[in-house]
């Protein structure tokens, strides 16, 4: 698993990668209240806005953090939002992602370097 | 250039003890939430809320002018209301626009005791110490105050006082409370039955412990203070209501007292008056989000051919209704309940329905008739 310095994370497996924001971002938030996940087939690049995840009181867009063909939105997201408070790493996923250039993850953090990051900020 | 430090109230120490997120509001260092927005909200509504209000501005208007210099400036009479009652109003300026919405009541003999908002008291004070005239006199109270606040708030109280169990909605008086001079009002900001309490500083902390040792009762933030206001159909100054908004507009009708309309003797009341015979340009609404995000302040309101008519001035998820809820101005055509309109969140259009305000209905104490 890998995380970026927007507080994103991905998990690779194969060339379908699962991203969703971190544990750390989601407590941040505080309560999720709406989700807004992206349609199968949009293609993303590094660095867009892919997502939108909304607290009870303000929206944030989600990054993606590698770049491809989405597969899947997360479907449970939009009927229960607080998935991504209770398991932001888990069943909290926002979208499955072909990924077309694997190679970017070597850029990001493993769960060690951004445990020190956080200590960072 | 650094910004100005924020204020703190007494309880500063406290909320940073039970662990809450603490956020600039009003020029004062406040918690937005300990637990979390959705389970306090909850919780006000189904047990007590306990809230630290004590930003806001508490003063006394005394002299045998008071009433009078007061009445020139709100729409309410002050004269008829009876001792031991307050009553809401507005601050009006010349064009017939709200500087303010506040309570204002008769816990004492003499005068008025007054609760403005945070962000506007010191515009408030300044603007009535300028304004009062002949022996009245404004004197600004350093006290703290709370709000405690749920169906069983009156029980969690009454424990500490019979004499509040006598209150009603709306009654306001002066009472030894906790051993400290207080001032209580059986009134809010939730919707809900409940008491807010002015309390001397120096007491705050004690009393904010002795409250909290109540299993019943857990500490609130400005965050659900927000949303269970929203459900409860009601404004907040400098978002749904502003200097520029008339209490027509605003639908606030209600704090025009009759004889004070008759006399139009306060200011604005040209405007306000002109208003209420020829109808206003703009009112505000309740709205059902049918459909997607919640509209936030400033989504524009569409018609259904896309048009845009107006605004949304508040808006977020509604925890007890599991939908999103919004208040906004549009023109009196459109105002209709059941009226369809579209309301643009990033760009689109989305579903939406006048509704009737309170989204949640209120659950205020009305005395039984002895």
């Amino acid at each position: 698993m890998k995380f970026t310095k927007d507080h994103e994370w991905v998990r690779l497996d194969g060339d379908v990668a699962t991203v969703g924001i971190s544990k750390h971002a989601a407590d941040a938030l505080g309560d999720v209240v709406f989700v807004e996940t992206p349609e199968a087939g949009k293609t993303v690049s590094v660095g867009d806005s892919f997502a939108v995840v909304e607290s009870v009181k303000a929206a944030s867009d989600v990054y993606a953090p590698i770049a491809g063909e989405v597969i899947e939105g997360n479907a449970v997201l939009a009927s229960a939002p607080e998935t991504v408070n209770a398991d932001a790493e888990g069943e909290g996923w926002f979208a499955k992602i072909k990924v077309s250039d694997a190679s970017v993850l070597d850029g990001l953090m493993d769960r060690a370097a951004y445990d020190a990051y956080l200590t960072t900020l | 250039m650094s910004d100005q430090a924020l204020k703190t109230t007494p309880l500063n120490a406290a909320h940073r003890a039970l662990g809450a997120r603490m956020v600039g509001f009003g020029g004062y260092d406040m918690p937005v939430q300990y637990e979390g927005v959705l389970a306090e909200h909850r919780w006000t509504r189904e047990h007590v809320g306990l809230f630290d209000v004590s930003h806001m501005g508490q003063a006394r208007i005394t002299g045998t002018d008071a009433i009078a210099q007061f009445e020139r400036f709100v729409p309410g009479d002050y004269e008829i209301v009876k001792p031991g009652k307050q009553k809401y109003t507005l601050l009006l300026n010349e064009q017939g626009g709200v500087m303010d919405d506040l309570m204002a009541g008769k816990p004492f003999e003499d005068g008025l005791y007054i609760v403005v908002n945070a962000g506007n008291k010191d515009a408030d004070f300044a603007f009535l110490n300028a304004n009062l005239s002949g022996d009245a006199k404004l004197e600004v109270l350093d006290r703290a105050l709370l709000a405690i606040q749920g169906p069983e708030a009156a029980a969690v109280m009454a424990a500490h006082s019979a004499e509040l169990a006598d209150m009603g909605f709306m009654d306001c008086r002066a009472i030894r409370l906790f051993d400290e001079d207080c001032i209580v009002s059986r009134s809010g900001y939730t919707g809900e039955d409940g008491y807010e309490i002015s309390l001397p500083s120096a007491a705050a902390e004690r009393v904010w412990n002795l409250l909290l040792s109540d299993e019943r009762v857990k500490p609130v933030g400005l965050g659900a203070r927000d949303s269970l206001r929203l459900e409860a159909g009601l404004p907040l100054h400098g978002h749904d209501i502003d200097a520029a908004t008339t209490p027509v507009e605003a639908g606030l009708t209600f704090a025009l007292s009759k004889s004070r309309k008759e006399r139009a003797d306060f200011a604005g009341a040209d405007v306000i008056l002109k208003q209420l015979a020829d109808g206003p340009a703009r009112v505000r609404v309740g709205l059902h989000v049918k459909e997607g995000a919640p509209a936030r302040e400033g989504a524009e309101i569409a018609d259904m051919d896309g048009a845009v008519i107006g605004k949304v001035t508040s808006g977020g998820p509604s925890p007890s209704q599991g939908r999103n809820i919004a208040m906004g101005y549009v023109p009196p055509a459109f105002a209709e309940l059941g009226a369809e309109l579209k309301v643009l969140v990033r760009g689109r259009p989305a579903a939406a329905e006048v509704v009737a305000t309170p989204f949640v209905p209120t659950r205020y104490y009305r005395k039984p008739k002895a």
